[in-house]
């Protein structure tokens, strides 16, 4: 869950001076990241670096579940599985295929604030993949057929992410009830009596309000030269006109007026415990200051082996064999400071979660050491360092800034941002957000798997 | 992506596991230094210095397949090491190691155990971590308090394993595999053999394993060779010289078929379909590997996924993999589908295994597999991690050094042919282990 602290983490790349050899130079480079805006509003972001002959492609659509409503949720999902489904220039299947036979590798994923589909490929192949992906963005034939299948495929999800894991499926019942109004209430994936009356029509549509243009960020990462991106854009999708982009409703949060709790009654072995306090995100803050003092009140609390749950709840008074926290930081809606665990042998989820509100009156209580703040950055300092291992990981932070509505340059101030933090600013914010008005708590509470069955294992041995 | 909470990620990269870790190369490869030392510890090094930063990892044939009574063994002693060495307590060996930003990673297989290091390569954050990961890699206390707390959490987690459908079925299906083989218990131990392991074993069992003569080391990042050398002397000579130890017990070929059915209170049944497979190094290794990627190792290329998921919508993942192990590892099918399905999903994918036995991959399917393996070379060897993995699997399963260099011609060298007879020589549909955990649904009549 710490990955949310170094995700922004800025970039140390020199920027390279792009060498152009063409005649016109188009878009802005500024730090490690080359911009530019087609005439139909698709933006680029190119992050060159030329250490392999790879390259990573991601195009990333406003859309996500945060974007449904009663009734049609899972729907952004299942219109991610659709666009393999083939264009009327290439039937089902063959975009994966001629990918595949490229050497590449592609996929997709769908989040609460965005769709996005990424190629991870050689090269001097970027061009073949900008084609297919382009084609996609106006051309999906959204057979009825093929739909029908794949519903059946995205319940089959449903049933292997959600509904046989006792610990998702609290965590899913939680933000129902954590969110009143706010869409973070509903799952990505969709409840299945969404998914039972889905029809290709509300694909079509879904398809036709979101899939534009004007709604997408195409990131390129690697060993590429930007004119040469934005050449390509301009290419395969410079003609395509925008759509009109719906505005969306606020939906701005109620505010929350006392402790919420559900207890899940499930078949499973061991118990679980999930707190969350409703906190601002980048977005929804009037001062964004408090946003980092929380990023950084959650590194004090799990930002590694050292920090303070794993140290005094899971090492020290061994109530969890497990613990954590996480605050995702960079979401459109507000969203929660989330604490989690499974208790010790012996020990309630009672006990556990007045251990966690014990560390919540400790940040409220006292002034954290400059000692324990050097730790959290001098983690932060190096997973700079090391995600810039990962082409992908870098793409995906710009994408996904932008793709929320957030500057892409916030990543080049994080550092800093978070380096400037104080003691008093993580008290303070520990007063103003963590408080018992704002929280809700669910339990797992184990039922029998029926022990009876399970031994009952019918081996049935045939000689051939 | 941030946490799994939050957002979904298609199949694909689930489809094609990890275990499956094979690529070439159509650039030049990175150059791979070899070297033993003095207490007969192999090194692989490649030398990267793009960014300020280094990876170390050690590797011990200490995975569980030693465990040997004491299942959870292997797994346990590993846990323990960065829970107090060289006298600094767990919380004080967790700030040295986070006050300069490094990171300790341990893990434990059932072939391999590996404890390992990412480090800033500038000064001063590089002699502190090594100093740091030296006491973990040399000097661990094993405490009594941690080994207590350690045994607590392993004992969670085994009731944890019961309420996951797919690691039951898993389970079951080693068992039923390997028999009275190393390879038949979880890595992580069962009730009855944690309750039977004390502290005087794990300690007897680094003893034993954690040995120079036992460990090999992959190295890459900003370090020259002398640099690397002196780093790696430094590091080993805290360890004992030790003995390599012996060779694993080979895996004897299945007799017979048998089904295994085990009722939980699941959605959807957990299926595995599987046999003994190959290991690593083995003389037809590359026209097995060929021949599985296009049946169910390629992902949306494969057939298993074409006939389950794309024509059907049985399974949201369907896959076929080898998993290559220092004596044979297995072969498995795999996927999930709701309980009434389970039958007629457990018949396709018998069927379908026949039908590859027989006939073997069509030409296009070789031609289509052989250019995404080669193609996609560069992708598997793009970061320092993914490097530091193949220069550990290479070193530890004694692969020649020039794997890398030499694996898009093993590749090409495949045929329809050779990756037919290969396959349809290793792979008897007619003595196939099948579990399956779920609910038993009436047949209707």
């Amino acid at each position: 869950m710490y990955k949310t602290l170094i995700l922004f983490s800025s970039l140390l790349l020199s920027s390279c001076a792009y060498q152009n050899t063409r005649t016109t130079t188009v878009g802005t480079t500024e730090g490690s990241v080359a911009s530019h805006q087609l005439d139909n509003g698709l933006k680029i972001l190119v992050l060159e670096n030329h250490r392999t002959p790879v390259v990573v492609s991601q195009i990333w659509y406003k859309v996500g579940s945060s974007y449904e409503h009663d009734g049609i949720t899972g729907l952004s999902h299942v219109m991610e599985h659709m666009m393999f489904k083939g264009t009327s220039n290439h039937p089902a299947g063959e975009f994966s295929e001629i990918v595949a036979a490229n050497g590449g590798k592609e996929n997709a994923f769908t989040g609460k604030d965005y769709t996005a589909y990424f190629q991870r490929i050689a090269s001097d192949r970027l061009e073949l993949c900008m084609r297919l992906e382009a084609d996609r963005m106006r051309n999906l034939l959204m057979d009825e057929s093929e739909f029908l299948k794949e519903l059946e495929v995205v319940k089959e999800e449903r049933r292997l992410r959600t509904e046989d894991k006792p610990t998702s499926l609290t965590y899913e019942r939680f933000n129902t009830v954590a969110y009143t109004n706010n869409p973070y209430r509903q799952p990505i994936i969709g409840w299945m009596q969404d998914l039972d009356s889905m029809t290709i029509e509300d694909i079509r549509d879904w398809y036709k309000k979101w899939y534009a243009p004007n709604n997408a960020t195409l990131v390129v990462s690697g060993d590429v030269d930007p004119q040469e991106v934005f050449r390509l854009a301009e290419k395969y999708y410079g003609d395509y006109k925008p759509s009109e982009i719906s505005q969306l409703k606020p939906r701005t949060e109620a505010e929350q007026l006392g402790t919420r709790r559900i207890s899940m009654e499930l078949p499973a072995k061991v118990p679980y415990l999930i707190m969350g306090y409703k906190v601002p995100t980048l977005r929804t803050t009037d001062d964004e200051d408090e946003v980092y003092a929380l990023e950084v009140l959650s590194g004090l609390l799990d930002g590694g082996s050292s920090a303070r749950i794993t140290r005094d709840i899971v090492r020290g008074k061994q109530l969890a064999t497990s613990a954590g926290a996480g605050y995702d930081m960079q979401a459109r809606h507000e969203t929660l400071l989330l604490l989690s665990g499974t208790p010790s042998e012996g020990v309630s989820v009672a006990k556990l979660e007045q251990a966690l509100k014990q560390q919540v009156k400790k940040l409220q209580t006292e002034l954290a050491s400059q000692k324990e703040l050097d730790r959290v950055i001098a983690q932060v300092l190096a997973s700079n360092v090391y995600e810039q291992d990962s082409s992908f990981y870098q793409a995906m932070q710009v994408g996904m800034l932008e793709t929320i509505g957030l500057d892409w340059r916030i990543k080049d101030r994080y550092i800093d941002k978070v380096k400037a933090v104080t003691p008093e600013q993580i008290r303070q914010v520990a007063k103003k957000y963590l408080v018992d008005k704002h929280l809700t708590v669910a339990e797992l509470v184990p039922q029998p798997l029926d022990d009876r069955k399970q031994n009952d294992a019918g081996v049935v041995k045939h000689a051939k | 992506m941030r946490n799994n909470l939050s957002s979904l990620v298609r199949a694909r990269a689930l489809l094609t596991a990890a275990l499956l870790v094979v690529s070439t190369l159509t650039q030049a490869t990175p150059d791979v230094q070899s070297w033993t030392t003095a207490q007969g510890t192999k090194v692989l090094l490649v030398e990267n210095d793009a960014l300020p930063m280094l990876d170390i990892r050690v590797v011990f044939d200490a995975g569980s397949a030693r465990d040997g009574r004491l299942s959870g063994l292997a797994l346990l002693t590993n846990s323990l090491l960065d829970e107090g060495a060289g006298g600094l307590s767990a919380q004080q060996l967790a700030e040295e190691f986070e006050s300069v930003g490094a990171e300790v990673s341990l893990e434990s297989l059932r072939d391999m155990a590996y404890v390992g290091l990412r480090t800033l390569s500038d000064e001063p954050y590089l002699s502190r971590s090594l100093a740091t990961f030296r006491k973990v890699l040399t000097q661990p206390d094993f405490p009594k308090k941690a080994f207590d707390r350690q045994m607590a959490r392993f004992k969670i987690a085994v009731k944890s394993r019961k309420q996951s459908p797919s690691t039951i079925a898993s389970e079951a299906f080693y068992k039923a595999l390997y028999g009275d083989h190393p390879y038949a218990t979880p890595v992580a131990g069962t009730e009855a053999s944690l309750a039977k392991i004390r502290l005087e074993d794990v300690r007897d069992y680094y003893r034993q394993y954690y040995v120079a003569a036992n460990a090999v080391i992959s190295i890459v990042g900003d370090v020259d060779r002398a640099k690397a050398e002196q780093i790696i002397d430094d590091l080993l000579s805290g360890l004992k010289t030790g003995h390599a130890v012996a060779a694993l017990p080979e895996v004897p070929a299945l007799q017979e078929s048998q089904t295994i059915f085990i009722e939980y209170p699941s959605q959807q049944s957990h299926i595995f379909i599987g046999q003994v497979g190959m290991k690593r190094g083995q003389q037809d290794y590359f026209e097995n590997y060929v021949a599985n990627h296009p049946f169910g190792g390629s992902g949306f290329a494969s057939r298993l996924v074409d006939v389950i998921r794309e024509q059907r919508g049985l399974a949201y993942s369907v896959y076929s993999y080898f998993s290559p192990s220092r004596v044979a590892g297995p072969f498995i099918m795999g996927m999930q589908t709701k309980n009434e399905q389970a039958q007629q999903a457990i018949d396709l994918l018998n069927q379908e295994l026949r039908r590859y036995v027989k006939e073997g991959p069509t030409d296009k399917e070789l031609k289509n597999s052989v250019s995404n393996i080669t193609g996609g070379f560069p992708l598997g060897i793009d970061s320092n991690s993914k490097m530091l993995g193949y220069l550990a699997m290479i070193g530890f399963y004694d692969l020649p050094v020039d794997y890398l260099d030499t694996f898009i011609g093993n590749v090409r060298a495949v045929s329809r042919e050779s990756a037919h007879k290969a396959f349809s020589d290793l792979i008897d549909p007619d003595k196939m282990i099948t579990v399956v955990v779920g609910q038993r649904v009436a047949k209707p009549d």
